[in-house]
């Protein structure tokens, strides 16, 4: 009993991470319809910023924290502008390589600017303690990232289903020229969408720091992961990649502790299976 | 005569290279073999139109294939070669029943996953593989006549050989009803399939033949180096051999060629002075690439002329 406990709440933990991580990517890459290699760059950004500026600058954690999201933003609006706008209209393959490329860039600009060494974020007091749950402790930083994820899922479901935003983000993807036509101004809708995809990337590499740790080359690292969660989840669907993140998160987690040599491979043998019966993702419209 | 010129260049430029850099022919040869597998994802991707970046799946199912027959069998090269091509024909072909039926981004993420999955699966068998610290073994002379030397003059001699014959096969493939029908495939699959040719079954065949020429690529590079690591199944392999294709040019063989020498020398010579000035460099050359010469350099020309690239 305990056992199947500690891997739910582990494995929910782990997922919410994989999840606080892939969703930024799920904005630009399930929503807008980019295949957004660069996302682990937009997180790179992030994770850099707030270690300069809380180890450089002395800063807090939160004021570190909104410093690396408003940075990145700030970052990625002009590349919406200058590369990402051209590449929409791109087949996969050039979408891929285009933003491989970009990747390329960014890494050896972070580790022109920080180094190649690990980026820390150091955590506050609040965050780094550890809660008695009564059969086990969990540090309170997992909890956190849990309430986060959770909050982040349920913001963007408002956002996309409850708001005029939302409706006219789904109009330009689903026919830019028809919503323009309709008066939508397609080009701003975009640039916001990708900038809360940068901004949620952000927020993913400095919470997600604990598991998957920054340096320069965490964007080539983990990029294969964010693909796998939102390709399993889905295309247009943040709440596909809520629940393969999940789910990913999960089956991981109770292979770690039953089968320890099995773990990665059930991770890799789920996402075949799912895209081999499924290719369009749990959640994905056939496009 | 104009046909000749780049098999005449091709063999110039490899002459050139034993002639030149007598020293370090482990460089040029490392060349060689990179080129072999670059062709194979040309075969793939430039004809058959598969979106693949998990083609180092079949590199490393060739390498440590060819490896461990040479430990636990027969240490002859050629032989090694053939066990190299089946091994990497025969995980093409099963992951390619599967993966041929996926399209677009889906088929992207499978092929990455295919190679993520083996590259775990060798470093879980230790015992057979080494795991993480590779696998290192002793070949023994190419035919029973010429030993491996120090310098690696045999290495580079009969990476060249192989080299030409894969070169040779693949463009006769080219030019074959099979080719063309790939070249088709690419161009449109429900037009393919409305002139009665079997998309699926065709798709299959093309994935498969890469994944030989790929085993082949990978049993030769554990061949001259005398060791196969993991990283013959990594991520880095795929899209770097990916970046040359593209550099060179999609579809063409000189294309893939052209790329690979380009990239492989500026990485030599740029990354020993400076890593991360390397991975900037080539950043903003694939993107310069993508945007402004989507048919890679091996297009230039047509591109200067005013030509319309194709």
């Amino acid at each position: 009993m305990t056992l199947l406990l500690n891997i739910a709440l582990d494995g929910i933990a782990y997922g919410m991470i994989l999840f606080l991580v892939a969703v930024g990517l799920s904005v630009t890459m399930g929503l807008m319809r980019v295949v957004n290699l660069a996302h682990g760059g937009f997180a790179l950004m992030g994770g850099a910023l707030a270690h300069w500026a809380g180890a450089d600058l002395g800063l807090g954690f939160w004021p570190a924290l909104a410093c690396a999201i408003l940075g990145t933003v700030a970052l990625a609006l002009p590349l919406e502008r200058l590369v990402y706008r051209r590449i929409y209209g791109f087949g996969e393959l050039q979408q891929v390589l285009a933003t491989i490329g970009l990747t390329f860039i960014v890494i050896a600009a972070v580790n022109r600017w920080q180094g190649s060494a690990l980026l820390p974020v150091p955590l506050p007091e609040t965050l780094s303690r550890t809660v008695d749950l009564g059969f086990r402790t969990l540090p309170a930083h997992r909890i956190a990232v849990i309430l986060c994820g959770l909050g982040v899922i349920l913001g963007l479901w408002l956002l996309l289903d409850r708001t005029r935003f939302g409706i006219r983000l789904r109009a330009a993807v689903d026919n830019r020229a028809i919503a323009s036509a309709h008066g939508i101004v397609t080009d701003r809708i975009y640039m916001a969408t990708f900038g809360l995809g940068a901004a949620l990337a952000a927020l993913g590499g400095v919470l997600g720091a604990e598991l998957l740790p920054v340096d320069a080359y965490y964007p080539l690292r983990y990029m294969v992961l964010f693909l796998m969660v939102v390709a399993v989840g889905g295309m247009g669907s943040v709440t596909g990649s809520f629940a393969a993140a999940l789910g990913l998160g999960i089956t991981e987690t109770a292979a770690r502790y039953l089968v320890p040599d099995m773990a990665t491979f059930a991770f890799y043998g789920i996402v075949i299976l799912v895209l081999a019966l499924r290719p369009q993702g749990l959640m994905g419209r056939i496009a | 005569m104009k046909r000749a010129l780049p098999f005449i260049l091709l063999l110039a430029g490899t002459a050139a290279m034993y002639l030149l850099m007598p020293y370090n022919l482990a460089f040029a040869t490392r060349i060689l073999v990179m080129g072999i597998f670059v062709l194979s994802i040309d075969l793939v991707l430039g004809f058959a139109g598969i979106a693949t970046l998990g083609q180092a799946a079949m590199y490393g199912a060739g390498a440590y294939a060819a490896a461990l027959f040479a430990a636990h069998a027969w240490a002859e090269p050629v032989a090694g070669l053939a066990v190299g091509a089946a091994a990497g024909a025969v995980v093409a072909l099963l992951s390619g029943l599967v993966l041929m039926r996926a399209s677009g981004l889906t088929l992207i993420m499978l092929t990455i996953a295919v190679a993520a999955l083996l590259a775990e699966t060798a470093n879980r068998a230790r015992d057979l593989t080494g795991g993480a610290d590779g696998l290192r073994v002793a070949f023994g002379p190419v035919l029973g006549l010429w030993e491996f030397d120090f310098i690696g003059q045999t290495g580079f001699c009969y990476a060249a050989a192989v080299g030409a014959c894969v070169l040779g096969l693949l463009a006769l493939v080219a030019r074959s009803p099979f080719g063309l029908s790939l070249r088709g495939l690419q161009s449109s699959p429900a037009r393919m399939a409305a002139i009665g040719a079997p998309v699926y079954p065709r798709r299959v065949a093309a994935y498969t033949l890469g994944g030989a020429i790929a085993g082949i690529a990978g049993a030769l590079s554990a061949q001259v180096a005398g060791l196969v690591s993991l990283e013959t199944f990594s991520f880095t392999l795929s899209a770097e051999a990916l970046v040359m294709l593209i550099l060179g040019g999609t579809g063409r063989l000189w294309g893939a060629l052209l790329g690979t020498v380009l990239f492989m020398f500026a990485h030599h010579y740029a990354a020993a002075a400076d890593p991360f000035n390397w991975l900037f460099a080539i950043g903003a050359l694939v993107m310069v690439v993508v945007f402004v010469l989507p048919g890679g350099l091996l297009s230039l020309p047509g591109a200067l002329k005013g030509g319309r690239h194709d």
